[in-house]
């Protein structure tokens, strides 16, 4: 499982970058999605995801049994997925404003006045 | 709480979205009320020590805790001095058009972010006032939307977006290596790991953070942006935003990840070496007041950094005088202190130059001085402290920084330093000369702005009053600064009042490493 998941985040960080790396508007939001999930699973695996362990303490005892998932990242991803998915909206309505009212998609030209 | 008085105050601003008297009325409320707030904190700081809050009754390390020591405090107060400007600024200085589509509220999210995030004593925590700050800067910058402002927050937002991203990646490695988010839990349980592995915790945060304080290599976004948002918004986010990624890399660097001082030392002076030198050429360069002033944002950041790295360097020199770390966190705390207000007041009176004659551009400014002496005469001193001319406050700033590298042997820093300085002079003089000197230009439009000039000046009086203050009461702050940075050092006392008695705490499995210093 993690190993699964530790390829993954591999993967999509590997594919945001490149994503990113690229010179158009769309392919740039596709990146910062991509880099966002693969943080988030990050997140997640640092849980120790355990399947069919859920942090309860079984009856009769009085600590956790060892190989158990932390919950403690699993609330963290939450946040960070709620923020992560409000920034991400935002970042799509300004790119499409930037898209709509200077009538291009490539990063060239939408930053060039900003170059020094 | 001066975080949720601004958060409630926007909220009612939200629902009263279309009354504009109504929000300036909650807008001015809320500034004046938190900055007595944060006056009342510091004080109880100084008087009794620093105060912990934890949030929602949970103890440290378990629950949310809220620490005011006296970093926070300070960066506290001054947050809210330039956040109560900024609200009084826009009353004159904001077009209706921009009340009714949501400038108070957000001003008033983002200034309770900042002070959210100078709070906090936990990292998770403070990611989250970091996006709350972001996403309230974001919309506060593209509010207006011209196609200006959409091309910089294009770059604003795609490099923040990622410096996020590393932030997070960075604090869940952290709680993955340590089982904990409390900034004082971390302090001592990093110490238990090998000092590589720490520091290897460490680069994704402090990369994250130099983000946010836009340092060399990593500062694109700023002079891409802060040029285009409406003057009053430009002077918060010049005076606050990059300062919290300055905060927090002092908060992280004194108290988590002082494992390998000297390595963390030396990649902060190189970073900050350039990107002072980097930031004042900008500015050299460059013919838009508003522009040149973004990029002495970048170059004063080195400064504040250069402090750091100096103290972080002195620190992991074995039997050097423990006066002159201090020394150096002196005279950047005092920086970061100077700057903001400074830097702030810069803005607003750009602002209040571009009421005036509808532009910023150099090219086609002129005269002034002839026209608007009391403007020119607050500019020039304004720009002078920035530069550090004796007797103002820039001056005794950079006194003690220079002092400082001097004392620790690090001359490289402080010839690069003392030439920025010059460059910097030379800048605003190019401002000066262009701006409020020499004959007014044919083109420039003079705009009847009596009314709104009426609220726009006293507040750039306020700030210039503000930092008059702090060049004369300088050995008073000096000492306030020192007994800071004196706490900074001894980062045991900020473990101590977060976290239950030493008996009770977590006791690592294994010995320390041998390497490692043995912690508190």
């Amino acid at each position: 499982m993690t190993l699964l998941t530790s390829i993954s985040i591999g993967v999509l960080y590997a594919a945001g970058a490149y994503m990113l790396l690229g010179r158009s508007l769309l392919r740039m939001v596709i990146g910062l999605a991509l880099l966002g999930h693969a943080t988030n699973l990050l997140v997640f695996t640092i849980a120790n995801p355990v399947i069919g362990r859920p942090p309860l303490i079984e009856a009769g005892q009085k600590t956790l049994e060892s190989p158990y998932s932390d919950p403690l990242p699993a609330a963290l991803v939450l946040t960070a997925i709620v923020i992560g998915f409000g920034l991400i909206s935002y970042t799509i309505v300004l790119l499409k404003r930037a898209y709509t009212s200077l009538e291009t998609d490539q990063l060239d030209i939408i930053t060039k006045g900003d170059l020094p | 709480m001066p975080i949720l008085i601004p958060l409630i105050g926007a909220s009612l601003c939200v629902l009263l979205l279309g009354r504009r008297r109504l929000q300036e009325a909650i807008g001015v409320l809320a500034g004046v009320t938190s900055l007595g707030v944060s006056l009342w904190i510091a004080y109880g700081v100084w008087a009794d020590g620093p105060s912990t809050l934890a949030s929602g009754g949970w103890a440290a390390p378990f629950g949310i805790v809220f620490i005011a020591d006296r970093l926070s405090a300070i960066m506290l107060v001054l947050n809210w001095i330039v956040g109560a400007a900024a609200i009084f600024y826009s009353l004159g200085g904001t077009p209706t058009r921009l009340a009714r589509v949501g400038h108070y509220p957000l001003m008033l999210t983002l200034l309770a972010a900042v002070s959210g995030a100078f709070l906090t004593g936990d990292l998770f925590n403070l990611y989250v006032w970091f996006e709350l700050m972001l996403i309230s800067s974001f919309v506060l910058l593209t509010l207006g939307g011209r196609p200006d402002q959409l091309r910089g927050a294009v770059t604003y937002v795609t490099l923040n977006l990622v410096a996020s991203m590393i932030f997070l990646a960075g604090a869940g490695m952290t709680y993955a290596m340590t089982g904990t988010l409390n900034m004082a839990d971390l302090a001592g349980r990093l110490d238990y790991l090998e000092p590589m592995t720490a520091t290897l915790l460490a680069i994704p945060l402090l990369v994250a953070f130099s983000i946010k304080a836009a340092l060399f290599p990593l500062y694109g976004w700023l002079p891409a942006a802060y040029h285009t948002p409406p003057p009053v918004v430009s002077a918060l986010f010049a005076g606050l935003l990059t300062k919290v990624g300055v905060y927090a890399l002092i908060r992280s660097t004194m108290l988590m990840f002082d494992q390998e001082p000297l390595l963390v030392g030396n990649a902060v002076i190189l970073a900050s070496g350039l990107t002072m030198v980097s930031g004042v050429l900008g500015a050299v360069a460059h013919n838009d007041m508003r522009r040149i002033l973004s990029f002495h944002i970048i170059s004063q950041i080195g400064y504040m950094l250069m402090g750091l790295g100096i103290a972080l360097r002195a620190m992991a020199e074995p039997g050097i005088d423990p006066a002159i770390p201090e020394l150096a966190l002196l005279g950047a705390v005092f920086y970061i202190a100077h700057h903001i207000v400074v830097k702030a007041n810069l803005f607003l009176i750009s602002g209040v130059v571009y009421k005036l004659r509808g532009t910023t551009d150099l090219s086609r400014l002129g005269g002034l001085a002839r026209t608007n002496p009391v403007l020119a005469g607050l500019f020039f001193f304004s720009a002078m402290s920035l530069a550090g001319i004796p007797v103002l406050s820039g001056f005794w700033a950079k006194l003690a920084l220079v002092k400082a590298g001097i004392e620790a042997g690090q001359t490289e820093i402080v010839v690069a330093s003392l030439f920025v300085s010059l460059l910097t002079l030379f800048s605003m003089m190019k401002i000066w000369m262009k701006a409020f000197w020499g004959e007014p230009h044919p083109e420039q439009r003079r705009r009847a702005a009596k009314r709104s000039l009426r609220t726009m000046m006293p507040v750039v009086w306020c700030m210039a009053i503000i930092s008059a203050v702090v060049a004369i009461a300088a050995p008073q702050l000096y000492e306030i600064a020192r007994s800071t940075a004196e706490e900074l050092i001894d980062s045991s006392r900020y473990i101590d009042l977060v976290l239950p008695p030493e008996a009770e705490r977590w006791q690592p499995m294994v010995a320390p490493p041998e390497t490692g210093e043995v912690p508190p």
